[in-house]
């Protein structure tokens, strides 16, 4: 058996190339469920798992004020995610972060993790999606990068390949208002039913908005924003109750859920009109 | 390879041999180690029976593979205090009324001491958002909230006092 | 040293002080030592091969492939039942394995045991049993109509029991009905299923260390299936993380047993928590029909209801919590007239029986929800509809029993209602999503809530009820001044451990008391259920000390040449209450050892006629809530902000252990209000995981403002009621009527007449 521990990239690359079929641990949040729960005896088999949470690039995030950007490592917690400066940076997700799990889980789980599940209930996808973030992936073959939305092609599927790994994430730091907002049934420690991501970019006059739990996958909400775009009072910052209400109803409309043991379809339609029609509204107050 | 692989748990060094690849810190520190003050009760990551603190950072053993916690630093219910002199926290528990089952008990002690640890000064909602993670089926509670409060208001009252008393707290 | 409390005058550690846990030190520690902390030297894993199928004919079982994965030491399954192959505590008709037909997803059909958890599971993995699948009965409807095949030998009626009491043509001027329903809830104690089996050398005996509620029960089915004679099983109680009626039943007791038995070495097994939930019983599912007939001034006239319980695929105690429901038709409110019908019946969902409130808490939601319906329709407040209506001590039941118990029901409304309301503005403060409804989810601000005030009031029959012979046994050794107690009692968590110490030190003037090991080596303290431990394992514990201290007194009087009688216990000494002789209680003992043991039992009970009449119950508790929840109405997001209650306690023996009774009951009662429910669906569990059956976090729980009625009862050997159940049986309709006032604040009338209330309940 072997638990492979890299402490730089080059490392892990070599590592995951080595063994494309190991079990390759982040935080663990996830994957440890599936290993608990006996999901994973097959990966187990193949007798290596590479632990990515010492991988010091990983573990760095910088800002880059001139291009007005964050990169995240893969390795970045939900905890630091919540936590100044990063908070004030991507506000949205950092409300994003602080819905997900407990303490425990967001002192461990990682962003990089979250995008390598993939959930369509995953909460920091939303905004990842509307933030037009960058994922980027590299292996010995070479680096490259993915626009968010071509990375997470559906239920618990992305676009890495065999021996590549997330090596992080690029968001833009923008200005406007931008929040997360998700429907759980318990005030803490919740799977969403349905969550909403949306973000105003006031420089270009542009909301983007995301949508969780009502997809195979985070979906994008193209009539919604560019109903936003066209109809919000971009110079007052205002919206009446009306429009902000249309976005979301627009919204919903673009959402393909479905009914299970968390909840119905039809409430998470309902859910996610009203998610994103708050969000607007907390962006743009009454007119 | 190696057939084993160490860990420091509570200061001490402990030698794994001949596990599977597949266990969890948890199980690993119940079975193998004898640590059973950290408890199994969902497997998930969703009740914070077994937290523990990894290099000082409170996380679920459950969640933690164990052979990735080598070279780092385990911290169990039963490192907080020696055996027979309960920390201020764990004393502020059995005064409160805080314990009726206990099993969910050592993770919430080790909740609470990292959250006093980081925030000396928390009160209510700021605790009740620090042990969300924890789940206690027995107590509802209110007792709990009651001991960690009282334990941070004593911290901070002895802080008052003299650095070294707070050195013993 | 002896400290008294200035203030009460009280002795710490005696009886109404709010004394701490003996085994509080080692919990907070972590060296308690639960079930599951168990181990020896030699152990091997056991673990438990399931049914996919809720309903199917099982054609072969092929373990061969077992026992090819390398550590596997036994594989057993129903042709290895030496003994009863069925087991069960009413009625013995569950099989230990499935043999010909498994009847609901999870049911044991063989088990093996190696030398590592993986092993066990790759070994389960590998047994081959074909199956073929037959239509399930999954409606109760379905099988009260007898529409459907018997899935058991049985039958599929578990119990019809009429309730007709009065004049039952009788009509009011004013009538209102419901039909209520319930979902499946899980105990969901956080320390799951767990044995450590102990063969003795030979094969001839085993020890069992067990976390039960009753050790002596759980003896008598193991003990019949494992085909030993009982005194050559011995139970251990092992540490018990939580019960609330899920350990009353057997789980995984015989399996370990024998799987012990068959390799003559120690077994442990261990249940995961998604086995846990579908490896003990759960509460009852149940549809409930009711139609209250009043006076237009809210006199009740008549309830006329129809009870059906999901027993799901074998008996349990489906029987008695039925009764308990059919019987608390009336809540706490008088009633001259009733016509009741109740089923429970059996179908191939999940096994139902014991769980916290134990029938009522169906009973008490159908009943609440009528009363705010009734209180509407007559043009009265939620208050004043209930103590119209409440019962009084002496008061007949729809049963014919009078009721002799204490009933402050008017004072336990009363008390809640003076309670403070919360300073908590509405829609929160500071900005603070966690106090708006859907906390960290960020999804409500404050102008989306609506806040709302419901009641709920409810009466819960303490202890077994009828004819069973319900007792406890207690013994006391007095020794140089120390008390050594011995009980089968099961600590579960509800504080008896602490309780014991402090009846010895009031009784028998003691500071020290020891508690003995928990195990089948006294006679039986009944089950940790029912409200009942503190009544019966306190009532003996009780008498086992008041006989020593009798033995003790006789011994002083015959040293000093005095009548017995003059003698009392005063703090630590012995007293002469008509002379000057005062001696320490150490020193009377005077190197003698006094040892008694005493059974107690409650007053007998009858079994209910075909009319359902008869004094079934022996005693009864009473509570009442009020509760204040903010709801955001268009998302169906429910934060609830405070519970308000007064509850008939009798007498508090330990004040702090009787808070974390109601704190913890109404976190119960909370989490089958809004969240809490095993998803089921074509008899198959959609959510056996902590991750999708929510339970209540420290983000969910309100602040509690408690109210102690204490009127001791003079049935009760202490004054003391059973303060267990009740906080869990009124808090979840309060709650739910709390949700329909602030709804009805914002405009929009909802019957939420189900539970648990889901977001779309609300918003839909």
């Amino acid at each position: 058996m072997a638990v492979v521990i890299p402490i730089d990239l080059d490392a892990a690359m070599r590592a995951a190339s080595a063994a494309p079929d190991a079990l390759i641990l982040a935080g663990g949040t996830d994957v440890m469920v599936e290993v608990n729960a006996g999901q994973r005896r097959r990966a187990l088999d193949s007798d290596t798992v590479i632990v990515l949470d010492r991988v010091r690039e990983l573990r760095r995030w910088s800002h880059d004020p001139e291009r007005r950007t964050v990169t995240l490592g893969a390795g970045v917690t939900y905890t630091e995610l919540m936590t100044e400066p990063l908070a004030s940076l991507l506000p949205a997700l950092a409300e994003a972060s602080r819905t997900v799990g407990s303490p425990q889980i967001r002192n461990a789980g990682t962003i990089g993790g979250n995008l390598a599940t993939c959930s369509p209930a995953g909460d920091t996808l939303p905004v990842l999606a509307a933030l037009d973030a960058d994922v980027h992936l590299a292996s010995l073959n070479g680096e490259r990068t993915l626009p968010v939305g071509q990375f997470m092609l559906g239920v618990k599927t992305t676009a890495l390949t065999r021996g590549e790994l997330i090596v992080g994430v690029t968001a833009p730091v923008l200005r406007g208002a931008q929040g997360y907002a998700k429907v759980g049934v318990r005030n803490a420690m919740v799977i969403a039913i349905a969550s909403a991501c949306v973000i105003v970019d006031e420089d270009c006059r542009d909301v983007r908005i995301a949508l969780g739990s009502v997809a195979p996958t985070i979906i994008r909400c193209p009539d919604a924003e560019r109903h936003a775009a066209a109809n919000l009072d971009w110079d007052r910052g205002r919206a009446t109750p009306g429009v902000a209400a249309e976005i979301g109803e627009r919204a919903a409309a673009d959402a393909r859920p479905i009914d299970d043991h968390r909840s119905t379809a039809a409430y998470r339609s309902r859910a996610v009109a009203l998610l994103v029609g708050r969000l607007v509204r907390r962006g743009f107050p009454d007119a | 390879m190696p057939e084993f692989y160490e860990l420091q748990i509570n200061g001490s060094a402990h030698d794994v041999h001949d596990a599977w690849l597949g266990e969890s810190l948890l199980y690993v520190l119940r079975e193998r180690l004898g640590f059973t003050g950290t408890k199994s009760a969902c497997e998930e990551g969703e009740c914070g029976s077994c937290s523990v603190l990894v290099d000082d950072v409170l996380v679920c053993a459950c969640l933690a593979l164990a052979g990735s916690a080598t070279g780092k630093t385990v911290t169990t219910v039963e490192g907080l205090a020696a055996t027979g002199t309960p920390s201020d926290v764990q004393q502020a528990f059995v005064t409160a009324g805080a314990v009726q089952c206990g099993f969910c008990t050592p993770g919430l002690i080790v909740a609470a001491h990292a959250l006093l640890t980081e925030s000396p000064e928390a009160t209510g909602q700021e605790i009740r958002e620090a042990l969300s993670g924890n789940v206690c089926r027995c107590t509802g509670y209110g007792r709990i909230l009651e001991a960690v409060a009282a334990a941070a208001r004593a911290r901070l009252a002895a802080g008052a006092g003299s650095i070294d008393d707070r050195g013993e707290t | 040293m002896i400290v008294t409390d200035t203030r009460t005058g009280r002795r710490p550690g005696t009886l109404g002080d709010s004394a701490v846990r003996p085994d509080g030190v080692a919990k907070v520690q972590g060296t308690f030592s639960f079930s599951s902390d168990e181990q020896i030297d030699g152990c091997v894993f056991g673990a438990t091969l399931r049914s996919p199928h809720p309903s199917a004919r099982i054609v072969s079982i092929d373990v061969s492939g077992a026992w090819k994965v390398s550590g596997v030491e036994a594989v057993l399954t129903a042709e290895d039942v030496p003994g009863n192959a069925t087991y069960g505590l009413v009625v013995a008709d569950q099989p230990v394995f499935a043999a010909d037909v498994v009847r609901y997803v999870g049911e044991p059909v063989a088990v093996v045991a190696a030398d590592h958890p993986e092993t066990c599971q790759r070994a389960l993995a590998a047994i081959r049993v074909d199956y073929e699948v037959l239509e399930p009965l999954l409606d109760p409807e379905v099988a009260i109509r007898g529409e459907h095949p018997d899935i058991h030998p049985d039958g599929n009626i578990l119990r019809h029991q009429r309730i007709v009491h009065g004049d039952p043509d009788a009509t009011g001027d004013v009538m209102v009905e419901g039909t209520y329903e319930l979902g499946m809830q899980d105990q969901a104690f956080l320390g799951l299923e767990a044995a450590l089996a102990i063969p003795e050398p030979g094969g001839g005996g085993i020890e069992l260390h067990i976390a039960t509620q009753w050790l002596h029960e759980d003896r008598r089915q193991i003990a019949a299936c494992l085909g030993l004679p009982e005194p050559k099983v011995r139970l251990v109680l092992g540490g018990v993380g939580g019960a609330f009626g899920a350990r009353e039943d057997i789980s995984l007791q015989v399996h370990t047993c024998l799987l012990a038995l068959r390799i003559g070495r120690p077994v442990r097994i261990q249940y995961s928590r998604r086995e846990s939930f579908v490896g003990h019983v759960h509460r009852h599912p149940a549809r409930i029909w009711m139609r209250h007939h009043a006076t237009t001034t809210g006199q009740i006239v008549k309830i006329e209801a129809r009870f059906v319980f999901d027993g799901g695929a074998y008996a349990s105690t489906s029987s008695p919590v039925l009764l308990n429901g059919i019987t608390h038709t009336q809540g706490p409110y008088r009633c001259p007239n009733a016509v009741v019908d109740g089923w429970a019946v059996r179908t191939n969902n999940l096994p139902c029986g014991a769980m916290r409130g134990f029938g009522v808490v169906q009973a008490c939601f159908a009943h609440e929800s009528q009363m705010d319906r009734l209180a509407e329709a007559c043009g009265l407040g939620a208050v004043e509809i209930r103590l119209r209506n409440a019962m009084r001590t002496g008061d007949t039941l729809i049963t014919g029993q009078v009721v002799e118990s204490v009933a402050p029901v008017a004072r336990c409304i009363t008390e809640a209602d003076a309670l403070p309301l919360p300073e908590e503005p509405v829609g929160g403060r500071d900005g603070d999503p966690m106090r708006l409804p859907g906390g960290a989810g960020r999804t409500s601000d404050a102008e989306h809530v609506h806040r709302g005030i419901g009641w709920g009031v409810s009466i819960k029959n303490l202890m077994y009820s009828e004819g069973f012979d319900d007792f406890a046994t207690a013994r006391c050794r007095l020794s140089g001044g120390v008390v050594t107690l011995k009980f089968a009692t099961a600590e579960v968590g509800q504080g008896f451990v602490v309780i014991a110490g402090q009846i010895a030190r009031s009784v028998l003037g003691v500071d020290e008391v020891r508690l003995d090991t928990v195990d089948t080596d006294i006679g039986s303290s009944g089950s940790t259920s029912a409200s009942r431990q503190t009544w019966m394992s306190g009532g003996a514990v009780d008498a086992a000390c008041r006989k020593v201290r009798e033995r003790l007194f006789d011994h002083v009087a015959a040293q000093h040449g005095l009548d017995p009688l003059r003698l009392a216990i005063d703090g630590t000494d012995v007293i002469d209450t008509m002379g000057t002789l005062r001696l320490a209680v150490e020193d009377a003992v005077m190197g003698r050892e006094f040892d008694e043991t005493v059974e107690f039992r409650h007053r007998p009970t009858e079994d209910l006629d075909e009319n359902g009449q008869g004094n079934c119950h022996t005693a009864f508790a009473f509570a009442a809530h009020r509760a204040v929840v903010d709801v955001d109405a268009e998302l169906g997001l429910v934060k609830v902000i405070q519970i308000a209650t007064a509850q008939d306690v009798g007498r508090a023996l330990n004040p702090l252990s009787v808070l974390g009774q109601i704190e913890g009951g109404i976190a119960q009662g909370l989490g089958l209000a809004v969240m809490e429910e095993i998803v089921r669906n074509a008899g198959y569990v959609r959510n056996a995981s902590f991750t999708d059956y929510l339970l209540p976090t420290s983000l969910d729980m309100p602040e509690v403002v408690v109210s102690l009625v204490e009127e001791p009862d003079p049935q009760a050997p202490l004054g003391a009621k059973g303060v267990g159940e009740p906080p869990c049986i009124s808090s979840t309709p309060a709650i739910v009527a709390a949700i329909r006032d602030a709804l009805r604040h914002a405009g929009i009338e909802r019957r939420l007449d189900r539970v648990p209330v889901r977001p779309s309940d609300i918003a839909l």
